[in-house]
Formats: C-alpha cells, sequence, structure tokens
C-alpha cells in the first residue's frame, strides 16, 4: 500500500480544521470514544451544530481556547487503497515557521479558499510557500460552496483568478475541487449539490493522485549517518558506513566519491534489513562497505566519480528566517544538511522575497521572523550540494543558532 | 519503495541513527510493550552486526505485569545488550513521596519522578521512546526530536521547527531529548509490522482467562494485590487481552478471542473505540491530561 503525506493550508474561518474532521470522520477513522469527548466539548466550545470537527485537530489548550491552529498537529488515516499522513498546519502569518515544518516533507498541498472571499493574501502566501518548498501537486479546495448556492459561476471565476496569479510561480500540478465541509459536500462522497461538478470528491482525488515523484535524472546521493565499527574479535575489520540513500541508487562495485576529502574508491558491499544485496535504492536505510580503508566519517557525502554535487564553501540560498530574534550580522550558526554539520556565516542579503506578491524586493539588510531572503552563506567546511528543484534531499539545509541551539532558518539551495 | 511499511521503517531507522551519531549518552526506554519492543527490533536493523549505541532503560513501576518483566529479562539475555531497572518504589522512599491511592492506585504520574532520576543518574542526553502521535491529541503536535529543559519539561508553544527530514539535537548540559522514531505510526501499523517481521510479544496480548474487576465505566481491570476493592466490586473472568501493556492498575483489558496476529488485526480493523480510550484510566481526568503531563516531564 502507498503513503501520501499532505499537508492542508488555510485558517480557522476557512474550515480546513472542519475538512480534516470531515475527511476522517466520514472514512470512519474516528472511535467512538473521541466523538464522545468532542460532543461533550462541542456542546462548551463548539461554534457548529452537532460537533466541532474542528477539535479533533487542535490539540493543545492555547489553540482550543483561542479557536485557532498554533502548532502542526499530525494526523493519520487509511483507506483500503492508501495510508495518508496528514499535517495540519496554522494559517495565520505569525505562525509561517509551523506551516513551513508541516510542509517541507509533503508530497501535496491543499489550500482551501473561501468561496464567498476567493483569492486572498493567506492563499497567495501559502501557493508561494508551496512554490518554494517543490510540493510536487497543489489542490486547491474552494470551500464554503454551500454559502454560495453552490454556484459553478463562482467556483469558475475562482479557478480562473487562481490560475492567474499561480502562473509565475511554476508550481508543478495543480487542482481544483468545490467542496463544503461543514455540510459534508464532495469532501468524501460526491455531492448533488454540486452537480455540474464532474471530479472525484476530495477523497476521491487523494487516493487516486499519482505520487511516484518524477525525478528526470536522479543522481545517486549517500550520507553517512554513523559508522558500525564492532570491533570484536570475528568482525575485527568490519566497518560499515550506516545511512540512508538521500536519491537515485547504488550497487555494489560502483566507482564512488567521498565529499569533501575527494577520495575514490569503490563499494565492495552493501547491507539492507541485516543481509547482503547487490543494488539500493532511495529512502532505503543500508550499511554501505568500501573497498579500501580511507578516512570517512559523519556527514561525508557518497557519489558516483562521474555525478559530482557542487562542493564549495560559498553558497547560495533562499532562506525563511524562522527566529523570534532577528538576524544579527556577524551571528555564528551551524549549517545543518541532514547529518552534516559545519560552522556558518551569512554573508551576502541579496534580496528579499515579498510572501504576498512574489515580488522581488532589495534587501534592507535585516531578517525577521517569517521572512524569505536570497543569502550568501559561506561555511568551514564545504558542503556537497544539489538545486533543490532537482533534489530535495541535498539541497536542504537548516541554520542553527551556535549559542541559543535554536533552528532559526530552514533553507535551500539555487 | 513504494510500501508504506518500508518507509516507516526506513524513517524509524534513519533517526535512530541520528540519535547515534548526534548524543553521547542517549538511552532507549523499554517497557515490555509491543511499541518499545519494535523500537528494539528496528535498533537491530540499525546497528548490527554492531551494538547498540544505548542501553536499555527500564523504569519499573512495581505494578508490572510479571509476563513483560519475563519477557524483558529474556530478549535483554538474548540481545546480549545492556539493560537498567530503576525502580519507582524506591524513588518513592527516597524522595517521601506520596503513593498512587484509591481502589487503583496509580503510579503512571509517579515515573516521572525516577525517570528524571535516571537521566541525571546517568547523564543522558537523548531518551528515546515508542510514543505515537496517533495515541492522543497532545503527542500528535509533538516533534520527533523533542527538546527537554533541565527540569524535563515540555513547552508545546517554543517547540523548535523540524523541516524534511533534519534533525537539530543541539542542546545544552543538563537539557536533554526525547526521541521518537515511530511518531508516524498507528496502532495498526505496529500490528502490520509485527505481522511482516515475525516479531515475538508477551503473551498477554493475546486472548487469555482472567479474573477482572469491572469498573462503572465497564472497563475491565485484571484482580491483582494492587487493587484496594470493597464488597460491591463485581469480580468477572473473561476471556480479554491487553492492547497496551502499562501497569496493572491503570491499564484496562478487552475482552478479545484474539490468538494470532491476524486475529488481531482484524479486531482492530472493526474496534470502534481508541487504544488509549479502551485501556487507559488516566486520560479520562481531562481534555488536557497528557499535555499537562508532558509539560512536568512525562514522556
Amino acid at each position: 500500500m502507498e503513503l501520501l503525506r499532505f499537508f492542508t493550508a488555510g485558517n480557522v474561518d476557512d474550515g480546513k480544521s472542519t475538512l480534516i474532521g470531515r475527511l476522517l470522520y466520514d472514512s470512519e477513522s474516528i472511535s467512538t470514544d473521541i466523538i464522545e469527548t468532542l460532543t461533550r466539548q462541542s456542546k462548551t466550545t463548539g461554534v457548529n451544530a452537532d460537533i466541532d470537527l474542528a477539535l479533533l485537530t487542535d490539540g493543545l489548550r492555547a489553540e482550543r481556547e483561542q479557536g485557532i491552529t498554533i502548532d502542526v498537529a499530525y494526523k493519520y488515516f487509511t483507506t483500503e487503497k492508501r495510508k495518508f499522513i496528514i499535517a495540519d498546519t496554522p494559517g495565520h502569518i505569525q505562525y509561517t515557521r509551523n506551516m513551513f515544518t508541516g510542509a517541507s516533507n509533503a508530497d501535496l498541498a491543499i489550500i482551501l479558499v473561501d468561496a464567498r472571499h476567493g483569492i486572498t493574501d493567506q492563499t497567495k502566501r501559502h501557493s508561494i510557500i508551496s512554490s518554494i518548498l517543490g510540493i510536487p501537486h497543489v489542490l486547491v479546495c474552494v470551500n464554503k460552496m454551500d454559502l454560495v448556492n453552490y454556484s459553478e459561476e463562482v467556483y469558475n471565476e475562482i479557478q480562473a483568478a487562481y490560475k492567474a496569479f499561480a502562473e509565475p510561480l511554476n508550481l508543478k500540478q495543480v487542482s481544483f475541487i468545490p467542496t463544503s465541509a461543514l455540510a459534508g459536500d464532495n469532501v468524501v462522497h460526491v455531492s448533488e449539490n454540486l452537480s455540474w461538478y464532474e471530479g472525484p470528491s476530495l477523497l476521491g482525488f487523494l487516493e487516486s493522485v499519482s505520487i511516484s515523484e518524477q525525478q528526470p535524472k536522479e543522481e545517486p546521493r549517500f550520507q553517512v549517518q554513523y559508522v558500525i565499527r564492532p570491533q570484536t574479535d570475528e568482525l575485527h575489520d568490519y566497518r560499515g558506513y550506516a545511512g540512508s540513500i538521500l536519491s537515485g541508487h547504488f550497487q555494489v562495485g560502483d566507482q564512488i566519491k567521498v565529499l569533501p576529502s575527494g577520495l575514490e574508491t569503490t563499494i565492495s558491499a552493501i547491507e539492507l534489513n541485516r543481509q547482503q544485496v547487490q543494488e539500493a535504492f532511495r529512502g532505503e536505510a543500508v550499511i554501505i562497505h568500501l573497498s579500501e580503508d580511507l578516512d570517512v566519517s559523519r556527514g561525508n557525502t557518497i557519489v558516483p566519480i562521474d555525478q559530482l554535487p557542487s562542493t564549495e564553501k560559498s553558497l547560495e540560498a533562499t532562506i525563511c528566517w524562522m527566529d523570534n530574534t532577528p538576524f544579527q550580522p556577524g551571528q555564528k550558526l551551524l549549517l545543518q544538511q541532514n547529518s552534516f554539520r559545519t560552522k556558518a556565516v551569512l554573508k551576502e542579503l541579496s534580496g528579499k522575497i515579498d510572501i504576498h506578491s512574489y515580488e522581488q524586493l532589495e534587501s534592507d539588510g535585516s531578517l525577521k521572523l517569517n521572512d524569505f531572503a536570497h543569502v550568501t552563506i559561506k561555511t568551514a567546511e564545504a558542503v556537497s550540494t544539489d538545486p533543490y528543484t532537482s533534489n530535495r534531499k541535498t539541497g536542504a539545509f537548516i541554520l542553527i543558532n551556535e549559542n541559543t541551539n535554536n533552528t532559526v532558518a530552514a533553507g535551500i539551495f539555487n | 519503495m513504494s510500501d508504506y511499511l518500508d518507509q516507516l521503517e526506513a524513517e524509524a531507522i534513519y533517526i535512530l541513527r541520528e540519535v547515534a551519531g548526534q548524543f553521547d549518552r542517549p538511552a532507549l526506554l523499554f517497557s515490555g510493550g509491543k511499541d518499545s519492543i519494535c523500537l528494539v527490533h528496528l535498533a537491530l536493523k540499525a546497528f548490527r552486526p554492531g551494538k547498540f549505541p544505548f542501553p536499555l532503560v527500564h523504569v519499573d513501576t512495581g505494578h508490572n505485569f510479571q509476563e513483560a518483566l519475563d519477557y524483558r529479562d529474556q530478549l535483554v539475555a538474548e540481545l546480549g545488550e545492556q539493560l537498567i531497572v530503576r525502580s519507582v518504589e524506591e524513588t518513592i522512599v527516597r524522595q517521601k513521596l506520596q503513593d498512587g491511592k484509591g481502589k487503583f492506585p496509580s503510579r503512571n504520574a509517579l515515573q516521572t519522578y525516577t525517570l528524571l532520576e535516571v537521566i541525571e543518574e546517568f547523564e543522558f542526553d537523548a531518551c528515546i521512546g515508542g510514543a505515537r502521535r496517533d495515541e492522543e491529541k497532545a503527542r500528535a503536535k509533538e516533534r520527533i526530536f523533542s527538546v527537554r529543559d533541565e527540569f524535563g519539561q515540555w513547552d508545546p508553544k517554543l517547540q523548535r521547527p523540524e523541516l524534511w527530514n533534519i534533525y537539530n539535537g543541539k542542546i545544552d548540559k543538563g537539557e536533554n531529548v526525547r526521541v521518537f522514531p515511530i511518531s508516524n505510526w498507528t496502532e495498526l501499523d505496529v500490528w502490520n509490522y509485527i505481522k511482516r517481521e515475525n516479531i515475538a510479544l508477551p503473551n498477554i496480548y493475546f486472548t487469555h482467562k482472567r479474573e477482572c474487576v469491572l469498573t462503572e465505566h465497564g472497563q475491565l481491570m485484571a484482580n491483582n494485590r494492587f487493587l484496594e476493592l470493597d464488597s460491591t466490586d463485581e469480580l468477572v473472568t473473561r476471556n480479554v487481552r491487553y492492547r497496551t501493556v502499562g501497569d496493572m492498575t491503570c491499564t484496562a483489558a478487552v475482552e478479545s478471542e484474539a490468538h494470532t496476529v491476524d486475529d488481531i488485526i482484524a479486531e482492530i480493523k472493526l474496534a470502534k473505540i481508541s487504544e488509549r480510550g479502551a485501556t487507559r484510566m488516566d486520560d479520562r481526568i481531562s481534555e488536557a491530561a497528557m499535555e499537562d503531563r508532558k509539560k512536568g516531564g512525562y514522556f
């Protein structure tokens, strides 16, 4: 069975949490004891008629008090066809970093639009973030159709407006669905109220959308997480490099280069699932053995000798600042790319992105919470990178404040 | 790798190896329940033929099922790995704590004291646990690398952003990180994995005859020496199994005829009540019971 990870963006007023609640409720993924609890809660705090489905996802006391989503909540459900992981992300601009968190791993974005209001600043922001993160599919859910008399015309107008706005964003694939989460139209079951709409319900769409990530030329990348050296009598010379295949595939006999050292050798063995295998593919957690005893340690990248990434100490990237404290020039940072960590400084802030218009702005030298900026980063050790647009694993990184240990930014290599 | 179990497994192994790579003194919290048993199985895949880069730590409440303890000892003997056991009973005496009271005297909350003690004793900087996000709504909000301050407290409003599969476990001395490699697994995923990998479990997960007390909420609590029963309590003998293995004093049994893992999977697919709802007495207290316990240093 396949696994689909998606996130939902939009705020409570768009009915996002209600939509997820409806998806879980109508697909019979909620247990009776949870429904009982909800019914009890809804009587005191709920805004909706019978049970307030939004209360399903707002798991923190502060969220229930304020009626908003503050942090990502993960929800799970399974149908006959697929297993789903939902990252329910906050819509408010002040929680953009939490939305970024929930979206980073997703195969698909559901962007909610209130049929009465059409495209808003928030719709634009969420779409731009989906574009920056290279989300393979964007599904625009035109919700609250019940409040516009299920009008086909309204739906068509919103669809046209969105297409016009999204054109410069280079979103990979965009689809549209009209729904009413509150009334249950077209979420799990196709609705007669929307008889003019000929596509699948939301769930039908999620069950059938293609999720095999189509990477035209996926270059093999592996990074060492941990060196296994049992140092026992019978395994005296055993030295295995444990890690996951980040992209592409490797096989025994491949000629490889270890970066950043540049040493070359061949793969002598691959272990998967405690067995020897001839080859290993993207995502698999393996142990790789090399023909020669080289100096290879955690964070080193292994690649084929004829498909090299860029390995530099000066890196061009786009970052989202996530710390409450604005960037201070000269601030000591650590750059972490998968398991590789090195000291870093932001050398140049070369421009900002207006997160509502996608306009490229001049940098004013500042970086505040939720700012998106183009930067040049200098690192102590060379980092092996691919552009994020061609590799979501080796193209992504975080910045850590060396002093506070907080994750202060997320970035992608250009 | 198109199968979801392969993906969940690879993600968990990746996380375990990140713990090994990022921390000096990690530990794996082992309860004898199915989730921590899966963690041990995943650790074998992550680190064999090497040794585990961490000991197994069991916080023994003194209210454990004997079957779970026997299983623990046998497993550790087979693995040849280090096991550290610390007792809640001893913490209660040492710190002069109030033991659990009432008919079902739970030590669930008291475990936190022992956990924090053992973290301090061994200076553990990371504790791996088998908590899952589908269990409870506060857990659904927690990061995979969950940073705790020197008092073990979780601050849900100040969680580090956690992007892609890049885990920031950088902390100051005295702090620690709770790590949840199977965060994204559901109860059913765990059982499907147990089936696929043919993992042995304590036999209380399968149907057996047991004398139980019927509680006012209709739950079946195993009759045991820790309960304070009175004359009005009704004792019944039923065919039951456990969906979760916690303390005898706060974990309820469910009626079941499931003899095999396949039977259990079929049963869960039809179950109308959630895992915690069916078996835990401690979450009934308030809507935010788990959130509050975590803020206080609980797992």
